[in-house]
């Protein structure tokens, strides 16, 4: 992080502006450096750090159950993509079995933070490029999605819903009720956005042939998720290295071969439709009654009512949530398909009850590196445009 | 992890190994992920021909970590997670660096998003890359004092 504005030397005719870390279009605290010549982007160079909170190396000095509230805050969008990608790598690296209860209801709820995410994203890179209703119609969905993460977890934003092992508490009775009902009325809204966006003339004159990224570079530089797939490749974790039984569910990966603004927002729009065909599939499988937590004694706590009434439930409870447990030493590296693109949790352990390395491989951070070559030769305006279309959160890139 | 030794059992191996025998020290298997602990030495060479090598095509950089084993020597773990689209396939390159002068060869020339991920692992682990076009500090302030991620490196800070 360089926190002054260097002038360039011997170009006479060039100026430097400095965009953010206060602007409203760069979703948080981003910093660009940006070097114009007129109103022509000459050089970008992003700034970050200005959020980072040292995650990583808070991560050393807790138990590993005491990591899932930390996954939350990094990208806050889409804190359930984050609590699943941790504990899959824990569960990998203690080699549990997660029942399949539990991993469809994962998948429920890890789509329903997809559709959130991008609800957010839509409004947002929309307000960014001046049309303000769209951002209105989202957030209505988006909180009843967030009264939807209360009623099951307990909380709208910091779910912390996954544990090691499998899930914190029982859903209530009457959650697949209410996100039937919400999957009723949200196609006609998919397609009131659509209404709103896809065909307006102002729309496409913002982001076609904005932010081209051809699919070497996009693999050059890492980028992953609908940003990679709106540049024509098909790369999909939940598809190549599927997890968490997603290879049981039926859904199509949308692409699309421009590589511009208005390419990554077809196929993140489209993206909101399949995920609603996975939550519609995985209603249909969530068994009504079993397990949602692995038997594993000494690593995943007992049922409540055992730890009540059985002497060992009770030690069990009380060695975990004082001690924690230990590991085997070994290193694993996991990743999930979140709303930004591949995110990867590497756990390093010691074979003591703390992780001796957690490395978030956060989506956003890779992304935004892929800024200044969508960026540079453009108008000044365009900027505003490609910040929105990589959709990064903050949180995730400085940690 | 299980150092699984000595059959070049799969083509990743027995390619790096073909071209020169050295070029792979260890292969370690846990979890079904499988390691390839690479000498210092041929981490360039071997990057180069894992990505351009028109059969394995590790094109994908996912990632680059360090982890840090204060007081074993040697001291810092590279890791660097690769990702074949067309074999869907994975792979880790674990690269061991002593602790005294930690340098290491940049690979941004092999795979461009190694630049911001060895700029993290110089602020945060001090571990310096060799042919790096701007190796600064990407997410503490220029002025900040000591890498944070390191194991000597106090939780709350020096106070």
């Amino acid at each position: 992080m360089t926190t002054t504005v260097e002038t360039v030397t011997g170009a006479a005719e060039t100026m430097v502006l400095n965009m953010g870390p206060q602007h409203p279009s760069t979703h948080g605290v981003l910093r660009v450096v940006l070097e114009l010549n007129g109103e022509r982007v000459v050089k970008a160079r992003p700034v970050i750090g200005y959020l980072h909170t040292g995650i990583e190396k808070t991560c050393e000095a807790k138990t590993y159950s005491q990591v899932i509230p930390l996954t939350d805050r990094i990208d806050y969008l889409a804190p359930l993509s984050n609590n699943l990608c941790y504990c899959l790598a824990v569960e990998k690296l203690l080699g549990l079995e997660v029942p399949k209860r539990a991993q469809y209801i994962r998948v429920l709820l890890t789509e329903l933070t997809r559709i959130s995410s991008h609800l957010v994203w839509v409004g947002t890179h929309a307000i960014d490029l001046g049309a303000m209703s769209v951002f209105l119609y989202s957030f209505r969905e988006r909180e009843e999605l967030q009264k939807i993460f209360e009623m099951v977890s307990g909380q709208r934003m910091m779910t912390s819903y996954f544990r090691i092992g499998g899930l914190a508490l029982e859903p209530p009775p009457g959650y697949l009720d209410r996100i039937q009902r919400f999957l009723d009325v949200f196609p006609s809204r998919i397609q009131e956005y659509e209404d709103l966006l896809t065909k307006n003339r102002i729309w496409m004159g913002r982001t076609q042939g904005v932010g081209t990224l051809s699919a070497e570079d996009a693999i050059a530089f890492g980028v992953s998720g609908p940003s990679l797939r709106g540049s024509g490749v098909a790369y999909d974790v939940r598809k190549f290295f599927p997890y968490s039984s997603y290879e049981e569910f039926d859904f199509d990966v949308p692409v699309q071969t421009a590589g511009d603004c208005y390419a990554r927002y077809l196929v993140r729009v489209a993206e909101l439709r399949e995920s609603m065909k996975i939550v519609r599939q995985a209603i249909e499988k969530i068994p009504a009654e079993g397990p949602i937590r692995t038997n594993a004694p000494g690593i995943v706590p007992p049922p409540r009512e055992e730890m009540k009434t059985s002497i060992e439930g009770l030690i069990y409870h009380f060695k975990i949530f004082t001690e924690g447990f230990a590991t085997p030493p070994g290193e694993v590296y996991q990743a999930v398909e979140s709303p930004r693109g591949e995110l990867g949790f590497f756990v390093a352990s010691d074979g003591s009850a703390k992780p001796h390395r957690v490395k978030v491989r956060a989506p956003s951070f890779v992304n935004l590196q892929a800024l200044p070559r969508l960026v540079e030769g453009r108008l000044l305006a365009d900027v505003v445009a490609c910040i929105g279309t990589i959709d990064i959160v903050l949180g995730e890139v400085d940690r | 992890m299980e150092p699984r030794e000595p059959e070049n059992d799969d083509a990743v191996v027995r390619k790096l190994r073909e071209r020169s025998p050295q070029a792979v020290s260890e292969v370690l298997e846990f979890r079904g992920e499988r390691t390839l602990v690479i000498p210092a030495a041929h981490l360039l060479t071997t990057a180069e021909f894992l990505c351009s090598d028109a059969e394995l095509q590790f094109s994908f950089l996912s990632d680059i970590t360090a982890v840090d084993h204060f007081p074993i020597e040697p001291r810092f773990d590279l890791n660097y997670h690769l990702l074949s689209l067309t074999r869907r396939e994975r792979l880790r390159l674990k690269v061991r660096v002593a602790g005294g002068d930690p340098v290491i060869p940049s690979v941004v020339n092999v795979w461009p998003a190694a630049n911001w991920h060895e700029r993290e692992i110089f602020d945060l682990f001090g571990v310096r890359f060799e042919g790096h076009p701007e190796l600064s500090r990407i997410l503490m302030p220029d002025d900040w004092e000591g890498h944070p991620l390191r194991k000597d490196y106090p939780v709350e800070g020096y106070r």
